[in-house]
């Protein structure tokens, strides 16, 4: 499997860490990730919204120039860990084989850029890589520095299941918590894995959004997790970043670090923080290993 | 081709009548020009239009031009034929010609009723005409055969609809078979404690039908069995019935429980089929106290003797009427029947289906049906409402509409659900004091006092929220929400979320067509509606027969249904089939195939190719030919036969060229 590495805008700016850490575990577990050239925006949120066509354009040229970065490679995946970038590309991947009559405005508008797109990207997210193709018994003999007792509350977030439930269950997605186990972890069975972080109400109507966030992790503290993980930036910075404005509006201390799973992937791995982007976390994430000895993560239990 | 001779009078005379049918033809379709347009067609002596030609007086204009001698032979450009067919058939018979000298054009859903534009719908109706007048031109006289009439009558399902069926048509004085899969019969309404809305005890009024299936000497109980083939035709169907091996002989086993104590299971530790797995049986066992027939069975996936051969077996020493047969067989037994009535029954949805409800999830969601185990006094639980861990509830949210109503399982409503709530919502208040909340998204309590039960409801204190739950969960916003469920739903009425703390949730499922249906209705050569429902011939007229002749539907197999519905449809279905039995005889339409024997070459192409094994091969002359009893007219072996020496009648070649030829030449 080859892979093209589609990083999106969030990557190189609020979603830093998460660049960082997808880098790295994806260079430490000698898993090649070629960056896409002259990639463009997604067509995420705000174009969606208001011109599907003009998403669906922005869309196509990065499928069309992964397609075209990928020559003749067979069998190559376009991993794109941003839950918005994931979701836009899927979806116009799907909508072009779907709809002739968009297939075609978009092949005209591609076709003025010079480009053409023969459907044959595969858009991949990095959960899905390091599960499916990677694998969590390969994943587990690369730990170094195994979470034993800690208790991870996996967040998914909407869009990486909803409404394309790509490699994972729609309702009960269980892939993180696979590659957790892997890492020695334990994850909370909780019953929100999936529900809305306050997505961008959080810069519109901030009450609406912050309590939307304050629920998840109301109830991750409340199941005693140590640490909330995300695969998506717009999660990451909701959940992290108003912690104390709502300890505030709601009375409640609520004090938690939030990460991207790929960070604590490295983590486990023994890569050094700073090329995980440790440093950038605003509630920092402290793990001392348990004081047993533990030789490997190994992923059992469900 | 030949120029067309009627027998009796020379050349024919052909009388065309034009349907408005009010508006529904006459508002797309000019129908003056058509009459006038049919009076310049060949052989036309007569045309006319008339608001309703079905209609008595319509009919009368037919029956007089034949007897004036105006005309011999009759085209009504009107509706379908599935429509009127039989209806001018017998008109053209009542004027005194033979009843195929009459042939249809569908000018209203074929044209008025698909087509916009005026002008073509008229031209369109004027094709059809014409094409109807050269193909009645070369109409041959035909008879319809009668054949007789079996008496006895097969059941397909013993539930409420079955059993009453039987019951009906066997006090009659005719002969039932009732085959019913399960090894008792019964169906749902056994599972119940109460009925809606006069909460009278369920078994109390089933039971004793049962028994009297049993007993009654009219009826042949086939309990275990299946039906596994069906051919034949109206009146006279041959049908194979596989009866299961229950391992227990039922002439000889009288019901005593003996071997059931004596099992070497000491522990019940398998699941409870009846009580859908809320309670443990052991490999042999009654599913139920009123079980009917009240007979043993052995299930050889969990019995010792059937996994290893090393059992005591003693079961078989406790029973002192050695009815235990470890050797027993499956056993085909071949009926012959006039009439077949299908009641097969309904599956509840399975809440799984709609993850966000925590079915399977949370172990105090249960569906409806286990509340009616629960609540029912010969139940796992004896008619007392626990949860899983024994505990009493304090609070239940009752959620209506679980795979119904929704445009992501089941569009429908399943009907009985609102009622089925409502009464299940009163038990569980009285036996356990609980606050109850329903939460629906209207209520749908149309029937005999229904309405009142509801009302009932409300002054009982049962709590009503109108909204169509978001989600089951257990996830928390205040200390009072700790170790419940939580049901989320906007209060549609107030216009806000509201989150419902509760110890117990009870999904109201909805109804779907049995597991099994499709196969049936193969099997039966039935046709079922696009959820799969069976479907009946005619949604308001007919809603009791199906497309297939001498076999009627009764019960939830055609929908949801609840228990006076069923009866009723069950009451009817019976009807149809004592009026057939009654009769006597049924009539066979001639449309069926003939072979021309001088073009019959032997080879024998349509004997392979007949659905209903119609055709023999006879070895001494070499030639093929048509039983017209079994023939159904389907054309298989007519477009097959490479020497064209099977013909249809009404579907002779030259009968189909004349009217190909109608439709393109004279507009």
């Amino acid at each position: 499997m080859n892979y093209l590495y589609f990083p999106g805008c969030s990557l190189k700016g609020t979603g830093r860490a998460y660049e960082d850490s997808i880098l790295s575990v994806f260079k430490g577990l000698q898993l090649p990730l070629e960056e896409l050239d002259d990639w463009n925006c997604c067509g995420a949120t705000s174009y969606m919204a208001i011109s599907e066509m003009k998403a669906f354009a922005l869309s196509a040229r990065n499928l069309a120039l992964a397609e075209k970065q990928a020559h003749s490679r067979e069998n190559f995946g376009l991993v794109t860990p941003c839950a918005a970038c994931y979701l836009v590309l899927v979806k116009t991947q799907k909508y072009l084989q779907e709809f002739p009559d968009i297939g075609d405005k978009i092949k005209t508008a591609l076709k003025s850029a010079n480009l053409e797109y023969g459907g044959k990207v595969r858009v991949r997210h990095p959960l899905d890589v390091l599960a499916n193709d990677f694998g969590t018994e390969k994943l587990a003999s690369f730990v170094k520095k195994p979470l034993k007792g800690l208790k991870v509350a996996c967040y998914y977030g909407c869009q990486i299941v909803r409404p394309y439930a790509e490699f994972d269950d729609q309702h009960n997605p269980t892939t993180m918590n696979r590659i957790m186990h892997a890492l020695g972890a334990r994850t909370i069975d909780w019953a929100l894995k999936t529900r809305c972080c306050g997505g961008s109400l959080t810069g519109t109507i901030q009450e609406v959004g912050m309590r939307l966030s304050y629920i998840l992790l109301r109830e991750a503290s409340r199941l005693g997790a140590d640490v909330v993980a995300t695969a998506c930036p717009l999660c990451q910075f909701n959940l992290e970043c108003y912690q104390k404005q709502m300890s505030r509006e709601f009375e409640d201390a609520i004090s938690i670090p939030v990460v991207y799973f790929s960070q604590l992937v490295g983590f486990a791995m023994g890569l050094p923080a700073k090329e995980l982007g440790m440093q950038r976390l605003f509630v920092p994430f402290k793990f001392n290993p348990a004081a047993e000895s533990v030789k490997g993560g190994i992923h059992v239990h469900s | 081709m030949s120029t067309p001779e009627n027998k009796t009078n020379g050349t024919p005379r052909i009388g065309v009548y034009v349907c408005h049918c009010g508006i529904n033809i006459a508002a797309k379709v000019n129908v003056a020009e058509c009459v006038e347009f049919a009076r310049s067609l060949p052989y036309v002596t007569v045309a006319r239009e008339y608001k309703f030609i079905c209609s008595d007086p319509g009919q009368e204009l037919i029956q007089q031009d034949i007897r004036d001698g105006k005309i011999d032979r009759v085209v009504v450009a009107s509706c379908s034929p599935l429509m009127h067919e039989a209806t001018f058939r017998k008109a053209t018979l009542a004027g005194g010609q033979n009843p195929f000298f009459f042939q249809m054009a569908n000018i209203r859903e074929h044209v008025s009723w698909v087509t916009f534009d005026k002008e073509m719908a008229t031209l369109k109706a004027k094709a059809l005409i014409a094409g109807a007048v050269m193909r009645v031109a070369r109409h041959k006289p035909l008879e319809k055969t009668r054949v007789p009439v079996n008496p006895d009558v097969l059941i397909v399902g013993g539930g409420i609809a079955g059993i009453h069926a039987a019951l009906t048509i066997a006090d009659s004085g005719k002969k039932v078979y009732l085959v019913e899969k399960e090894p008792t019969i019964g169906g749902h309404m056994a599972k119940f404690d109460k009925t809606f809305p006069t909460l009278d005890c369920a078994a109390c009024i089933l039971t004793p039908k049962m028994s009297a299936v049993r007993s009654h000497p009219n009826i042949i109980l086939w309990s275990y069995s299946e039906v596994s083939q069906v051919d034949g035709y109206v009146g006279n169907f041959k049908v194979k019935v596989r009866r299961k091996p229950r391992y227990v002989d039922e002439e000889l086993c009288v019901g005593c429980y003996e071997c059931i104590e004596k099992c070497i299971f000491k522990k019940a530790k398998f699941e409870d089929e009846f009580n859908i797995g809320l309670s443990q049986r052991k490999p042999i066992y009654i599913p139920f106290p009123q079980a009917t027939p009240l007979v043993a069975l052995i299930d050889p996936e969990t019995c010792t003797e059937f996994r290893t051969g090393k059992c005591k077996k003693t079961c078989v020493d406790a029973c002192e009427r050695k009815a235990i047969d470890f050797q027993q067989k499956e056993e085909i037994k071949e009926i012959d029947v006039g009439a077949i009535i299908l009641a097969t029954g309904f599956k509840i949805f399975d809440a799984t289906r709609i993850p966000r409800y925590g079915y399977g999830k949370y172990p105090n969601v249960f569906t409806s049906l286990e509340i009616e185990r629960l609540v029912n006094a010969s139940g796992p639980t004896g008619g007392e409402v626990r949860l899983k861990d024994g505990g009493k509830p304090n609070s239940v949210g009752i959620i209506h509409c679980v795979g119904s109503r929704d445009i992501n399982t089941n569009r429908y409503c399943s009907r009985l659900c609102c009622m089925a709530s409502l009464k299940l919502a009163h038990l569980i208040k009285e036996r356990t004091g609980a606050e109850v909340y329903n939460f629906y998204i209207d209520i749908r309590a149309a029937g005999k006092g229904y309405e009142e039960f509801y009302d009932k409801l409300l002054k009982e204190g049962v709590h009503f929220i109108r909204g169509r739950v978001a989600e089951v969960s257990d996830w928390t916003m205040t200390a009072d929400e700790e170790g419940k469920l939580v049901i989320r739903a906007e209060d549609t009425l107030i216009g806000v979320v509201r989150r419902i703390p509760v110890d117990m949730v009870v999904l109201a499922v909805g109804l779907e067509p049995s597991a099994d249906a499709d196969n049936i209705r193969r099997m039966f050569n039935i046709s079922c509606s696009y959820e799969g429902w069976f479907l009946e011939r005619h949604p308001k007229l007919a809603p009791v027969s199906t497309f297939t002749d001498g076999i009627s539907l009764a019960g939830a197999c055609q929908g949801p249904k609840d228990i006076p519905d069923s009866v009723a449809q069950a009451g009817a279905a019976a009807a149809e089939a004592l009026a057939l039995i009654d009769k006597g005889f049924v009539e066979l339409e001639p449309n069926t195939a003939f072979v021309q024997d001088e073009f019959c070459s032997g080879c024998c192409t349509c004997v392979a190719l007949c659905p209903y094994s119609a055709i023999s091969f006879s070895a001494d002359n070499n030639r093929a030919s048509v039983n017209g009893a079994l023939c159904k007219g389907c054309g298989t072996c007519v477009a097959a036969c490479p020497s064209g020496a099977l013909q249809q009648n009404l579907f002779t070649d030259e009968q189909i060229f004349e009217e190909i030829r109608g439709v393109m030449n004279y507009v």
